[in-house]
């Protein structure tokens, strides 16, 4: 998936459910890891090694209520973008971890019934600035929360290093 | 229209007379802390290309996670934080030995004042709203951010106002209202929200106890949580999303325990029911200060902790292990069977000292019982006050400290 695109297209990895905590996306152990393409590795380690063993590139992942709930680790978002996710759709997102995702350019989505409508292997498409979800293979959408701008200049900027070193480029 | 804490804060920092929740406003940061994850910030920093800091006095950075470093890996980020830490001016820098739990360090050093907007690399920057600061976790590329603009975006919350009456039963602690609460409300029920706390019974708590309140509301979703302060408070008509009533003697008449693996699973301890116990932990930013170890020594004082059990105790910090000392809690503690390791997140975060083993289950005064928090995704953590750590200690099994204290009396 191309960075900047406001139209995802993807196969769903995996349908958690709610209260997915930062400790299951990654483990505190590895929080000395500071190199975010290393944490890769490590995505769901303890609680779901499965997803990570045959997540591909742009497949998205799909959550019920207050993913990312617990920790402001970085390394949680970072793991997911590093191992490939083109998107996390949840029912709703911890704060930190939506902050996060959406700085490392990482699109969270947040549709309330995506979780009761998705099942593992389904085609999804989503637009991010109207704010929906289609699944394709059932041929059914629920409704997303558009993106904020400030969150869309930042996707579609890639993040917000890339976003402030564009700022400050003097 | 009045306003809430958070929204009077916000609006002063925004350079605005009045915001309601929902807005979007630039706000400025007054304090940025981080701890060693200050070495993910610094790469962050490096890669936006910016040379200096916007303000060296603003940033606090207090090694915390893994101190004295556990291996060559965090040794090396230890070192680079350390000369970035140098290069930029940092004044307020508390290296291994100098501080000890970052959020215990910036309350007791006199970094947060009543009104400050304070942005921490840590989810439990909450607790700083114990000082009347709008405090909040964010991410590391997100403070690399501050750390160039001074500023930062917020979304202004909706306030949950959560009004505390009547008195503690005996053996009842700040730690058992606030995972009551969080039982009540859920793990996401103060999602993006602010939380005021008030009411006589928590106008009546220690400063250390109304900390423990900021501290915890992240575990319900809290963006920040406040406890009364003199200098600054929401106005008289500030109007609340939702206002609760709680009134101890009624509702909470036994310690409270968050189960397996989720802080919102609570259960009076009771309802639990028979639970032998291998590990247990005392300490953490949210349960490691002067007044919990007082009240653990109380419980253990010439008593034995467990064959089956190791009891570690974690000061929050080199003020609170000296005060300790002084005090004669840490000989106590000792004297028991306790080991005493250094001041910081100690086994909290699962990455220093006192690792589960599978099958191990573990009582614990800090903050996340999560998966394999605290060791093997297959050990077990549940989350209980400190008295309840010490009479668990020493029982072997998830205890009551009222039947602890009876049965040696009768024994």
């Amino acid at each position: 998936m191309p960075e900047g695109t406001l139209i995802l297209r993807g196969r769903v990895a995996a349908v958690l459910g709610d209260n997915i905590d930062t400790d299951i996306i990654y483990p505190g152990r590895y929080l000395n890891i500071t190199d975010r393409a290393l944490t890769a590795g490590h995505l769901f380690e303890l609680a779901y090694p499965e997803i990570r063993a045959h997540l591909q590139p742009g497949e998205i992942i799909v959550a019920g209520a207050n993913f990312g709930c617990g920790s402001s680790r970085e390394q949680a978002a970072a793991a997911l973008k590093f191992a490939g996710a083109g998107a996390v759709v949840a029912g709703s997102f911890a704060r930190i971890f939506y902050r996060n995702a959406i700085n490392l350019g990482l699109p969270a989505v947040v549709a309330p019934e995506a979780a009761g409508l998705c099942r593992a292997g389904d085609e999804i498409e989503i637009d991010l600035a109207s704010g929906s979800v289609r699944n394709l293979t059932r041929g059914s959408t629920v409704a997303a929360a558009a993106l904020d701008p400030r969150a869309i200049e930042l996707i579609e900027a890639g993040g917000l290093i890339p976003f402030l070193k564009r700022k400050y480029a003097a | 229209m009045g306003m809430t804490l958070a929204e009077k804060i916000l609006a002063r920092a925004a350079g605005r007379a009045a915001v309601k929740p929902d807005e979007i406003v630039v706000a400025e940061v007054d304090l940025a802390m981080s701890h060693e994850n200050a070495d993910l910030v610094r790469k962050s920093f490096a890669e936006i290309g910016v040379a200096r800091v916007w303000d060296p006095s603003k940033i606090v950075i207090i090694f915390d996670h893994r101190i004295p470093a556990e291996s060559e890996k965090t040794a090396a980020t230890h070192k680079a934080v350390r000369e970035f830490v140098a290069a930029q001016g940092i004044a307020n820098f508390y290296d291994v030995g100098r501080g000890g739990i970052c959020h215990q360090v910036l309350a007791e050093r006199g970094h947060v004042k009543p009104g400050m907007v304070v942005v921490g690399t840590d989810s439990h920057t909450t607790t700083h709203g114990a000082f009347g600061a709008f405090a909040t976790g964010i991410g590391a590329t997100e403070m690399a951010g501050v750390w160039v603009e001074g500023r930062l975006w917020f979304k202004v919350p909706a306030t949950i106002r959560i009004e505390v009456g009547g008195e503690f039963q005996p053996w009842i602690s700040a730690k058992d209202l606030i995972l009551y609460i969080i039982g009540k409300l859920g793990a996401a029920g103060a999602d993006y929200r602010a939380v005021e706390f008030d009411g006589p019974a928590v106008r009546g708590m220690s400063r250390a106890s109304r900390m423990v309140l900021t501290n915890l509301s992240m575990e319900m979703g809290a963006k920040v949580a406040f406890t009364p302060v003199d200098e600054i408070g929401p106005d008289a008509d500030a109007v609340y999303e939702r206002v609760l009533r709680i009134d101890l003697g009624r509702d909470i008449g036994e310690p409270q325990v968050a189960c397996p693996h989720a802080v919102d699973n609570v259960k009076p301890l009771s309802a639990v029911g028979e639970l032998e116990v291998h590990q247990c932990v005392l300490g953490s930013c949210t349960n490691g200060r002067l007044e919990d170890l007082q009240i653990a020594a109380g419980v253990v004082a010439g008593r034995t902790v467990h064959p089956r059990t190791r009891l570690i105790v974690i000061p929050a910090s080199q003020a609170v292990y000296l005060d300790a000392m002084r005090a004669g809690y840490l000989e106590t503690l000792m004297t028991a069977g306790a080991i005493i390791n250094p001041p910081g997140c100690g086994p909290c975060v699962g990455v220093h000292q006192g690792i589960l083993a599978a099958g191990e289950v573990c009582v614990s005064s800090t903050n996340r019982n999560f998966i394999g928090r605290m060791g093997s995704k297959d050990s077990s953590v549940y989350l209980a006050s400190p008295a309840v750590v010490a009479a668990t200690a020493i029982a072997g099994r998830l205890a009551h400290p009222q039947a602890v204290v009876e049965e040696a009396l009768h024994a």
